[in-house]
């Protein structure tokens, strides 16, 4: 019998992900889904690395019942060889019934390779997830963005077992959870001795001194903005805000891709965004639509960013950011 | 050498428009395209030829439509472009289409596989590993750059969120590549000429030889339950302002959040 | 008109699109040669589309090139005349007048891109009567002396292989004119002056000097007296190709004028709405249509017949002054704003007008057309 809903830990020189806490956080709303209904699932972290006893504290914070700690050398960063193998060894002895992974580019690598050794099912990017409450069984539904954002769908995996999802950063919150267990499980596991993948050098990316994604308020701009970026720091400034952009903008090369939301950009979650200009496509809500408060400022009544936006205002945002900007200061003195 | 590119004929989702009234996307008038991912990946095998001397062979998994792309690789130089199609794969999940691409692959016994990290159309990201996983191969996913190869190994700069890495593999080898750090090279016109006197082999299951429950529906270990777009709320109060009212309103939303 | 000339539409228009369309305007602004397009030109083996592969061709049909120079013209006149020049005028007669030595020495290389081409009979005063040659190559041992002048060369200064006419025995009259290919470093070879012109400002048009150039025997295209007779031929394909730029320039004015006057708003509606506007683009259009047949009938004849001049004068008279009356016609429907130099139009039109000149104006045409009808 499968159970308990596992969530892998990824951590990169020994720091743990957001993402893995986001989830462990989220498996918490799951399991008292399925408490509901009668199942009494744990949630289950899964570390794989090296000395990693440092970490364990906050993954019991953010809402582990248990630990699964594999370490090896071979662990140490992650690997897709070797981590695959660990994560899918601990499975073959504990059973989980879902299995959650962070969506990040190692993630997302591990993942499917994970499933297909697993010969089970697995649903990438998932927005949502839920215990699909009609079903006899622990079945998930899982809920992903397809065709660009344009579509969504709500997968199932019925016949095999662990269901699997990867899911973004950012898509959920992680939450104090300060579980009472501190019940750590260690596991060992042998791998292969040959290495098929040799790093031979890490690099920083150039210009990455910029990340949105942990701004508590956004200032965002569509293309129309691209000759008054200046209007748009300004308030920023004011505001303590990081600037934000559309994909549009970011063409016009008037801001690097740093700054770029949606779906080929950052996710983002933070308390107050503000779009200027920006029409509300798709690509682009899809990395800030659960922003708390959302501002739309736009001249087109009929921009799809106004279904979104708590605040609509039908306006010119040259013609109001420097009044915006007037009114900030003047609260300031 | 002998290469294969996986490539997915896609519909050109950046432009798609979804039908409010149905709640459906409007497929009609959507071009197909090559999907964005694959092309860096079929640039970088026909650069590998050019330099070292390579045998490039390109592979989708599609209706009888998508030979039109095929021919478009030909243009471009591939060697050899296989066609897998059969009623029996409609309806495959990621790993139903990662089993009958691989069992299509083995016949070839290929040194280096490019595929695209990702469709537009699905977005899962998960077929590239899942045939590095049926074959037993290394993977590299999100490749930026080619940077070396030769007989037993290939060099590529990987792209994470904040840093790169450059990369080892033993061959055989499975690399995703990332859009559009490596244009796809324009169609020449001798290659162009000749696009239609190549052969396109087609596969069906009677040549791949799959038991029915590991491909199509029924090799599907995820399905789909119902799909549906986002849904458009009903009335909402816009302000049409661009003086006092605007900036009153937009205050007042932010006061909760300044401190 | 099969796949693989769609297929090869598609990625002349891929081409055009990516390299040429943006930088058409600088080019005509600043009346800069684009040596840059011919580079790409040459990696996807646009310069010898219709000849052998084993003569470093793409052994491909006169209607594949034609498309190409149609598809370039769309958006520049000047890349389609480059392009045209150098596969019609240049590369042509060594393709079929000249030895294996001289095909492999100079069509191979002509035909992958590595060498440009160009084309020069015309002088200060044989231009329509071409016959009047005043340029001299005296057999002096195992070379010819070459002296005189050229005008109106297109190419010219970015050429490597000219092919020169000159007047061997002037006794004989046309046919004391025997045919040359000369190499731009030749001692006493000069690139003379460089016109200033109406229209196809990014092409270069130059004055050729020759002051007793020493040209080889081998060098030689054909017998002595066989010139007159090469250029003619040369012509009647050069033709075709002028004619497929005249009709790329016509069909690139038009869809400008589509574009433009469905988004023109005038009295609250799109100007394309008035009827005077939409019966303007359907005559338009139907001409264009009309010049289409026409040359890519020549493109096909020239193919599969021996004798295809009528065809090919057919489709260059018609063509240019399509070309002509489209790219006129535009300028009106785009009004005030036609007239600036911001929207092609303009270029379209002074582009379109040497169509109605060069490789034999409309009246040689009429000519040539009349004699072959009247026969």
């Amino acid at each position: 019998m499968n159970k308990d809903i596992f969530v892998w830990i990824e951590l990169r020189h020994n720091k743990v992900q957001d993402v893995s806490l986001q989830l462990l956080s989220e498996a918490n709303h799951l399991q008292a889904q399925y408490k509901v209904k009668g199942y009494d699932f744990d949630v289950v972290g899964i570390i794989t690395g090296f000395q990693t006893h440092d970490v364990h504290a906050d993954c019991f914070k953010y809402g582990a019942d248990k630990l699964i700690v594999c370490e090896d050398i071979k662990l140490q960063e992650a690997s897709t060889q070797h981590t695959s193998k660990a994560i899918v060894d601990i499975v073959h002895e504990f059973k989980p019934d879902s299995l959650l992974i962070g969506a990040s580019v190692i993630g997302r690598d591990i993942a499917p390779r994970v499933a297909a050794r697993l010969n089970t099912g697995l649903t990438a990017d998932a927005t949502q997830i839920e215990v699909d409450e009609t079903a006899n069984s622990t079945l998930l539904l899982v809920t992903r963005p397809a065709f660009g954002g344009n579509l969504f769908g709500t997968i199932v995996c019925p016949n095999t077992r662990p269901q699997m999802a990867t899911i973004r950063p950012n898509v959920f919150e992680k939450r104090e959870l300060n579980k009472a267990s501190n019940t750590i499980i260690e596991f060992k596991t042998s791998f292969d001795s040959i290495d098929q993948v040799k790093l031979i050098k890490q690099e920083p990316k150039l210009n990455h001194s910029i990340d949105i994604s942990k701004a508590r308020i956004i200032v965002s701009a569509g293309r129309s903005m691209a000759k008054h970026m200046d209007l748009i720091r300004e308030v920023a400034e004011e505001l303590g805000a990081e600037v934000g952009a559309s994909r549009g903008l970011v063409e016009t090369g008037s801001i690097t891709k740093e700054h770029q939301v949606g779906q080929t950009g950052k996710t983002v979650r933070p308390l107050v965004y503000i779009a200027c200009g920006i029409s509300g496509a798709v690509q682009h809500t899809a990395g800030m639509d659960k922003a708390e408060c959302i501002i739309a400022i736009n001249n087109d009544p009929n921009a799809s960013i106004f279904q979104i936006a708590h605040i609509g205002i039908v306006g010119d945002a040259v013609t109001i950011l420097p009044q915006l900007k007037e009114e900030l200061l003047k609260l300031k003195a | 050498m002998k290469i294969i590119v996986l490539m997915k004929q896609v519909p050109n989702t950046t432009n798609m428009l979804i039908d409010k009234e149905k709640g459906t996307l409007i497929r009609t008038g959507v071009e197909s395209i090559m999907n964005p991912d694959d092309t860096n990946a079929l640039e970088t095998a026909l650069q590998i030829k050019e330099k070292n001397g390579a045998h490039v062979i390109v592979m989708t998994m599609g209706p009888t439509q998508a030979e039109e792309m095929l021919r478009e690789c030909y243009a471009r130089g591939a060697d050899e472009c296989v066609l897998i199609s059969d009623k029996a794969f409609a309806g495959s999940d990621t790993w139903a289409t990662s089993n009958t691409l691989s069992a299509a692959i083995k016949r070839y016994n290929p040194d280096l596989i490019c595929a695209g990290r990702q469709a537009i159309d699905g977005d899962t990201a998960q077929v590239g590993p899942q045939i590095a996983e049926r074959l037993n191969i290394p993977q590299i996913t999100y490749v930026s750059q080619l940077m070396d190869i030769n007989e037993q190994s290939i060099t590529v700069k990987k792209e994470y969120e904040e840093y790169t890495e450059i990369l080892e593999s033993s061959l055989p080898c499975l690399i995703t590549t990332l859009d559009p750090t490596n244009p796809l090279r324009l169609m020449n016109v001798t290659d162009t000429w000749n696009a239609y006197t190549k052969p396109i082999t087609v596969l069906t299951n009677t040549d791949l030889q799959l038991d029915l429950s590991l491909i199509g529906l029924n090799g599907s270990p995820t399905q789909v339950r119902k799909t549906f777009t986002r849904s458009v709320s009903g009335e909402i109060t816009l302000i049409k302002d661009s003086g006092h009212e605007a900036v009153n309103s937009i205050i007042s939303a932010l006061s909760p959040y300044l401190n | 008109m099969d796949n693989r000339h769609l297929l090869l539409k598609k990625s002349y228009k891929q081409f055009t699109d990516c390299y040429v369309k943006p930088i058409a305007h600088a080019i005509d602004e600043e009346e800069r040669f684009p040596i840059e397009t011919c580079e790409r030109m040459k990696s996807l083996k646009m310069y010898g589309i219709p000849y052998p592969v084993e003569y470093g061709g793409s052994g491909a049909d006169t209607l594949a090139y034609v498309l190409a120079v149609e598809e370039l013209s769309k958006a520049c006149g000047t890349t389609g005349v480059i392009l045209s020049a150098h596969t019609s005028l240049g590369a042509y007669p060594i393709y079929a007048f000249g030895t294996e030595e001289q095909k492999q020495k100079y069509l191979i290389p002509m035909n992958k891109g590595e060498k440009l081409g160009a084309f020069g009979l015309t002088e200060p005063n044989a231009g329509t009567d071409a016959a009047g040659q005043k340029t001299i190559a005296i057999l002096k041992d195992n070379y010819y002396e070459i002296s005189g002048s050229k005008i109106f060369i297109t190419n010219a200064g970015y050429a490597d292989i000219y092919i020169i006419f000159a007047m061997t025995d002037p006794s004989k009259g046309t046919k004391g004119i025997t045919a040359f290919i000369l190499e731009k470093d030749m001692p006493g070879f000069t690139i003379g002056k460089k016109e200033k012109k109406l229209g196809i400002r990014g092409s270069s048009t130059c004055e050729l000097i020759f002051d007793k150039v020493k040209v080889p025997v081998e060098n030689r295209l054909g017998q002595e007296g066989m010139g007159f007779r090469i250029a003619m031929a040369t012509l009647d394909g050069g033709r075709i190709g002028i004619a497929a730029q005249a009709l790329g320039i016509a069909q690139g004015a038009l869809e400008e004028v589509i574009n433009y006057t469905k988004n023109r708003k005038q009295f609250n509606q799109s100007i394309s709405q008035f009827q005077n506007t939409q019966f303007k683009i359907a005559d338009m259009a139907t001409q264009i249509e009309a010049a289409r047949c026409l040359v890519y009938k020549a493109a096909h004849a020239k193919d599969t017949q021996k004798n295809f001049s009528q065809e090919a004068a057919m489709a260059k008279l018609f063509a240019s002054e399509t070309a002509m009356n489209v790219t006129t016609q535009a300028v009106q429907l785009f009004g005030g704003y036609g007239y600036t130099r911001e929207y092609p139009v303009e270029r379209m039109m002074r582009d379109a007008k040497i169509t109605e000149i060069y490789e034999g104006t409309s009246e040689v045409q009429r000519m040539v057309i009349s004699a072959s009808v009247l026969r």
